[in-house]
């Protein structure tokens, strides 16, 4: 069948769409429906019951790679492997714990494996890390909460004394609590540094609404897409379960200010805060695409499609126009697998 | 029809979360040999445990690092922190390498001056000086770095009565945004007792401040830390090229870089998350040469104390497994013939083991313990290795540092350590202890000599 | 005493659940609990022997001369691999 269409193989990681759900499905969605690209994945996991495993009208060929904590090494033993029997052109890795270790690697899979990624690279990625992102934000020129870093209990006091209530305690990778007296967040002190030990991060509070943006970048300026969405319904872990996208020409002008400043290459995802005076904080910036990417494709702007093409090599045109008030609404559904997969992909590691 | 290979039957229950076996083989991988020596032969010749050092990762990761610091900076000087490993042979390679030596003992110094290094090649740094020890430095014109006030006042009274002059160092102690802040040792850039210090070394005839000395923490992940530390030592020698028109000679970052190590309760890899050679270099020799201290005349020298980072990968311990068990809850444990008693780094870090020899695929979880009767003996809390049997033999990887100098004589002996030449030459360089190791330091008092007490 | 010592002290040959589906790569699946395990050539064999009905000294005896291995590693091997079985709940408690 010639579509016209230009094919490729695209490996990609998270294909967790669980109630937390990983970007993996959704970006995965997204290139299927590209009009430019003809696409056979090859999904990568971690765990034998990662539902994508399963799909397999979305997911070609699957393989197990090893968790981030067994290291590069033993991640580009596999990937090696892998490459081996796939042609692999481009890798989307969609999990926070591992991004530190693909950017690592990323020119040595470009050299010797010709898998190309479009990845940050470590400087940028650490720069907008939640420890530095006030330092981050004064220097793109968005506001950002300030915020401390403390080790230590009394650290924590001093720091206590320089805020005003509410404060928000933060944990080093998740979790935060709102504190409205210094008996509160000297207890969540406690709770976050016991679960995610330290530093615990101390922020100002800003009370709005929150709105959200995913972004893709072209490395030299250029921002290539931006959809913002409000959610609309927030599941018991903090997951959107409905988002609609809506109309900020601030929001946006802001988002593209920032990644245009940064230079910021590949996916993000911008979680701002409208403050009641109709300002707008970066709470964090996630260098990843979100869960609810496919929303933005829903909206008329493919970002995952796009972020092939510029790892291939393409200059995608700037997306600017999207479809505002489309929602997205998440649901679940049994998959139903025999046995038989699941000991393949158990055993071999591959599916 | 020949038997086949045995391996011992084996159970995993498939749970999920517990990520996946696929593409861990490095940690299955058999590590056969060190520098193409055989390790069974070195265990066969050296015994088990066995220390094994390689001359070739020592020279080859002590020039990268003088590399990444000379192509950044004119005037770089290596010293070697002998409390890291001050095993004769391992400080005669850095010696050969144009090293000097840094010290913080008089046991230390006089292991320095016994390898050939000229007084005036020794950094003598800590605060237990004795007024002996700081005249036998002051004699050999070594570098004093001082550590607290009193040790001024000793030194000068020694000066005063030698007749002699003193090259000294301040060691200074800073908030550099990294945790936790060593502010024991020397004195603090912040609250000002560094520049109290500062005048009060100026105020003495016969000390000649010539350095600055800072030391900012130990296995440092951020580079940017020696920027700020830099930055800081750069401030103060300008302060003292204005206030008293002396220029200090030499800026001493000290060590603290990180070896490939990893942390406990790291998520990732320690070699992933590490800063280079070359990241540190920069930090370090960009801060300098862009502050106006350097621009104002002479730049001064860099001196540099790296120990870890120099010698960690140069090490291998090699041992057997002793035994296998079940514990009550069902786990696995594997009990080694080495524990923390050679191992003090497994306190802090999880060392990489790989198996001597070839194995299947499967793995399994497991507590790693020594052979201690101490509950204290654990070498790995949570280690995936091969279906291991009574007498297989591993190799414990990035044991240089410290292990060497740390370790105890408690239950065990000591073992052999040897150094694999760059010729692939085995040479044996401390010999391991026995009883009469031990026996030749004890004195029993007459009334309890054998067949002198009451009789039995 | 509790039901996993007695099965590993037990003289009498002890029977694996019969609905237990071992494949070729040595997976092992539990219709009764739903629990899957992974095993590898040697816990397979034995696993096989259970499920003929073999005594403990048969399995054993039968290792022996299948694979290069002594008697003393054999059997604590065995007993280990036993134990397990047993906590995991893949012996039959009603067998003997």
């Amino acid at each position: 069948m010639s579509s016209g269409r230009t094919p490729c193989t695209v490996a990609v990681s998270g294909l967790n769409n669980i109630d937390s759900p990983g970007p993996g499905m959704p970006v995965i969605r997204a290139l299927r429906e590209s009009s430019n690209l003809e696409v056979r994945i090859v999904g990568l996991s971690y765990d034998s019951l990662e539902p994508g495993l399963y799909m397999h009208d979305l997911v070609d060929k699957s393989y197990q790679i090893p968790l981030p904590s067994a290291g590069t090494e033993a991640l580009l033993e596999r990937l090696k492997y892998i490459q081996s029997i796939e042609q692999i052109d481009v890798l989307i890795p969609n999990f926070d714990a591992e991004l530190h270790n693909f950017i690592r690697i990323a020119p040595l899979l470009r050299d010797s494996l010709r898998i190309k990624t479009f990845l940050p690279d470590l400087a940028d990625f650490d720069a907008r890390h939640k420890a530095v992102l006030f330092e981050y934000g004064q220097q793109h020129g968005v506001l950002v909460p300030k915020s401390h870093t403390v080790f230590t209990l009394m650290e924590f006091h001093r720091a206590l004394e320089a805020n005003t209530y509410p404060v928000v305690v933060k944990g080093k990778y998740y979790d935060a609590q709102i504190a409205y007296s210094a008996d509160e967040a000297v207890s969540a002190f406690y709770k976050i540094s016991a679960k995610w030990g330290l530093p615990v991060l101390l922020q100002e509070h800003v009370r709005g609404t929150e709105v959200n943006v995913t972004v893709l970048g072209d490395g030299t300026g250029s921002c290539i897409g931006a959809v913002p969405m409000r959610k609309l319904y927030i599941t018991d872990k903090g997951k959107a379960w409905a988002g609609v996208s809506i109309e900020d020409e601030a929001l946006m002008q802001l988002s593209r200010t920032l990644i245009e400043s940064a230079r910021w290459k590949g996916p993000c995802e911008l979680e701002f805060m409208r403050s009641e005076e109709g300002e707008y904080y970066l709470m964090e910036m996630n260098p990843r695409f979100p869960a609810w990417v496919y929303l933005a494709c829903g909206c008329g702007q493919n970002h995952p499609e796009a972020l092939v093409q510029m790892a291939m090599g393409y200059h995608p045109e700037p997306m600017t126009r999207y479809r505002v008030g489309h929602m997205f609404i998440r649901y679940s559904q049994d998959l139903i697998v025999p046995m038989e997969e699941f000991e393949k992909i158990s055993t071999l590691g591959e599916l | 029809m020949p038997l086949k290979t045995y391996e011992r039957p084996y159970l995993r229950k498939l749970n999920a979360g517990l990520g996946n076996k696929f593409g861990t083989r490095n940690s299955q991988v058999p590590v056969t040999e060190i520098d193409g020596v055989p390790v069974a032969k070195l265990m066969e010749e050296y015994g088990s445990p066995c220390f094994v050092l390689s001359e070739q990762t020592i020279r080859q990761t002590y020039r990268n690092a003088v590399r990444a610091f000379s192509t950044r900076y004119p005037k770089v000087q290596m010293a070697w922190s002998y409390k890291t490993n001050y095993l004769n042979a391992v400080c005669r390679i850095f010696h050969d390498e144009g090293s000097w030596a840094e010290v913080v003992s008089i046991f230390e110094y006089r292991k320095a001056l016994a390898n050939g290094v000229p007084g005036t090649q020794i950094l003598f740094n800590g605060p237990d000086k004795s007024e002996d020890d700081l005249r036998t430095a002051v004699q050999h014109g070594s570098l004093i770095h001082i550590d607290h006030l009193d040790e001024v006042y000793l030194l000068s009274e020694i000066l005063a009565s030698e007749g002699l002059k003193a090259r000294v160092a301040l060691r200074i102690n800073m908030d550099t945004g990294v945790y936790p802040l060593w502010d024991r040792f020397g004195f603090n850039y912040e609250n000002g007792s560094a520049w109290t210090a500062v005048t009060k070394v100026m105020a003495q005839p016969r000390m000649e401040l010539v350095g600055l000395h800072c030391h900012i923490g130990t296995y440092m992940l951020s580079a940017q830390a020696y920027a700020v530390a830099s930055h800081k030592l750069c401030d103060l020698a300008d302060e003292i090229r204005k206030q008293y028109q002396r220029r200090i000679e030499y800026l001493d970052l000290g060590g603290g870089f990180a070896s490939g190590n990893t942390l406990k309760g790291s998520y990732l890899q320690g070699s992933d998350v590490i800063p280079t050679m070359d990241d540190y270099a920069e930090a370090i020799t960009s801060t300098i040469l862009q502050h106006p201290f350097a621009m104002s005349g002479e730049i001064p020298t860099l001196y540099l104390e790296s120990g870890r980072a120099l010698i960690d990968d140069a090490g291998y311990l090699l041992g057997s497994v002793l035994a296998l068990k079940r514990l009550g809850d069902g786990r696995r444990a594997t009990i080694m013939d080495f524990g923390v008693n050679l191992l003090f780094t497994s306190f802090w870090y999880e060392h990489r083991i790989s198996p001597a020899q070839e194995y299947s695929s499967h793995h399994e979880d497991m507590v790693l313990y020594g052979p201690l009767c101490m509950n204290i003996d654990v070498v790995r809390e949570n280690v995936s290795l091969p279906l291991l049997k009574r007498g297989d033999r591993v190799v414990v990887h990035r044991v240089g540092a410290y292990n060497m100098t740390q370790w105890m004589q408690f239950i065990q002996m000591r073992p052999n350590v040897v150094l694999i030449d760059r010729q692939g030459q085995v040479h044996l360089i401390r010999r391991r202890e026995t009883v009469d190791t031990l026996n030749e330091m004890e004195l029993t008092p007459l009334h309890l000599e054998l067949g002198q007490g009451k009789p039995a | 005493m509790p039901e996993v010592l007695s099965a590993l002290f037990a003289m009498n040959p002890m029977k694996i659940s019969q609905n237990i589906a071992i494949s070729e790569n040595g997976f092992l699946f539990n219709p009764a609990t739903g629990d899957s395990f992974s095993t590898n050539a040697c816990g397979k064999e034995i696993i096989r022997l259970l499920q003929e009905g073999q005594s403990q000294a048969q399995i054993l005896e039968a290792l022996q001369r299948e694979f290069e291995v002594d008697q003393a590693s054999l059997e604590k091997d065995l007993a280990d691999f036993l134990y397990m079985l047993g906590n995991y709940r893949l012996l039959d408690a009603n067998a003997q």
